[in-house]
């Protein structure tokens, strides 16, 4: 079978330690039999490992940071595009995602580049200062959650919260505190590194579990894949993982893609009490990194998303292999200073 | 005692249960005693068994069967235990 020509820009390439989702969705599109496809990486750091992965990434390019704003990241997409050709766009972090949202029109109208993302509806509501809001709403328990802009407000917490609690940062990183003073010192930590709100949430005792799922955009699950972390870093990323059986926690997923008519990838990360209900601590509005799991499970979700990028119908998955495992692994490649050289002053490799 | 339908029991004595992702190593009168709670046999039934095919007495199965029956339900291997899941 022939395999059609495509070629897909990928953000996400920092394989390190806390990974970046890029390389694993980059595998995921290598393996599929549809499509022969070619990766454009983008890179904010020259550092990110994936500018050096060759056999993954054929060509890099540097990007400006999303705080350059949306006007700044089209320009250079648009210049990276007269040379590429892009078809398909999948960004992989956060912080860039509204950028991209925001430009999504222009991106297919001005240069034909399509994406497949959350609508800046759904990207906000599930923000996690929202986050109570949208488990009222789609019938999913939520842990009492509280924005704060202030240390100060931290004396008065007790006053709402028990004690241990979650103090996390709006987009990345987040402590268990005992007490008032390590609420404090984490706080400072956090605001520092990411700026403000801070997010105060109820710790939740149990077992975390996260399900990648990615929606058509009108309702339909096209596939959902259990996960539990079986090796934690002491960032508290996944090292090692094992694929569930789980109904409960996929009729989760189903029933909250479908009456948000969530659109794209996204990761719901759930704390399971040992009494056996679910609370939702997260969703992430893209994939996990660990997103190659449901491609060795069975269900390339990289490869559906792009097919739904290219406005093609996916049938949706229907199963997964149950105790497929992953395990994390790094890898010191020995690079050339010409090729660092390259990507520093030239922006591209 | 029933064990869970879905737990996974190979032949090497590695147990798994695929609701949670736990895994588990017994040996081999474990492996025994589970594969015969899987099959549906009783607990007295079980320990009937063991006495017969094994040099040990009644107290000493009865007490190790507690023992390890116990330790299945804390590890949520069992239905009546695991009803909420």
């Amino acid at each position: 079978m022939n395999r059609r020509k495509i070629n897909v820009a990928i953000t996400g390439l920092n394989n390190v330690d806390s990974p970046g989702p890029g390389i694993p969705v980059i595998r995921g599109l290598l393996d599929s039999k549809e499509f022969d496809v070619r990766i454009i990486g983008l890179s904010y750091d020259a550092l990110e490992p994936g500018i050096y992965m060759h056999d993954l990434v054929s060509k890099s390019y540097q990007i400006p940071l999303p705080s350059t704003g949306i006007k700044t990241v089209f320009e250079r997409i648009k210049q990276i595009n007269e040379i590429e050709k892009i078809d398909v766009l999948i960004p992989n972090f956060d912080a860039e995602l509204f950028n991209f949202i925001k430009m999504g029109e222009q991106l297919e109208n001005e240069l034909n580049i399509k994406t497949f993302l959350p609508t800046s509806h759904q990207f906000e509501e599930r923000h996690k200062s929202n986050l109570n809001a949208f488990g009222d709403k789609y019938g999913i328990k939520v842990p009492k959650s509280k924005m704060i802009y202030s240390v100060n407000e931290i004396p008065m917490l007790f006053t709402e919260f028990t004690y241990p609690l979650v103090v996390k940062g709006k987009f990345y990183d987040a402590s268990i505190a005992y007490n008032q003073e390590q609420a404090i010192a984490a706080f400072s930590k956090i605001a520092t590194k990411w700026g403000l709100p801070i997010i105060i949430q109820q710790f939740t005792y149990g077992t975390e579990v996260n399900v990648t799922a990615i929606g058509d955009g009108e309702g339909n699950t096209i596939g959902a894949v259990p996960m539990r972390k079986t090796f934690i870093t002491d960032k508290g990323k996944a090292w090692a993982g094992i694929t569930l059986q789980d109904e409960n926690l996929l009729n989760i997923a189903t029933t909250m893609i479908k009456n948000s008519k969530w659109k794209g990838p996204c990761e719901l990360e759930m704390i399971k009490t040992n009494e056996g209900e679910y609370y939702l601590i997260e969703i992430n509005p893209r994939f996990p990194a660990w997103v190659y799991l449901a491609v060795g499970a069975g269900q390339n979700h990289p490869e559906a998303l792009l097919k739904m990028a290219l406005g093609e119908k996916v049938e949706p998955f229907t199963n997964h292999d149950i105790g497929k495992m992953f395990i994390r692994y790094s890898y010191d490649m020995i690079c050339d200073l010409k090729e660092f050289e390259k990507i520093s002053t030239m922006g591209e490799l | 005692m029933q064990i869970k339908k879905n737990i996974a029991i190979s032949d090497t004595g590695f147990v798994f249960d695929p609701g949670n992702g736990e895994s588990f190593s017994v040996n081999p009168i474990g492996l025994e005693i589970l594969k015969s709670l899987k099959d549906g046999r009783t607990d007295s039934e079980i320990k009937k068994i063991i006495v017969s095919k094994y040099q040990v007495d009644d107290d000493s199965v009865e007490k190790d069967f507690y023992d390890f029956t116990k330790m299945l339900e804390t590890l949520k291997l069992t239905e009546s235990e695991s009803k909420k899941d």
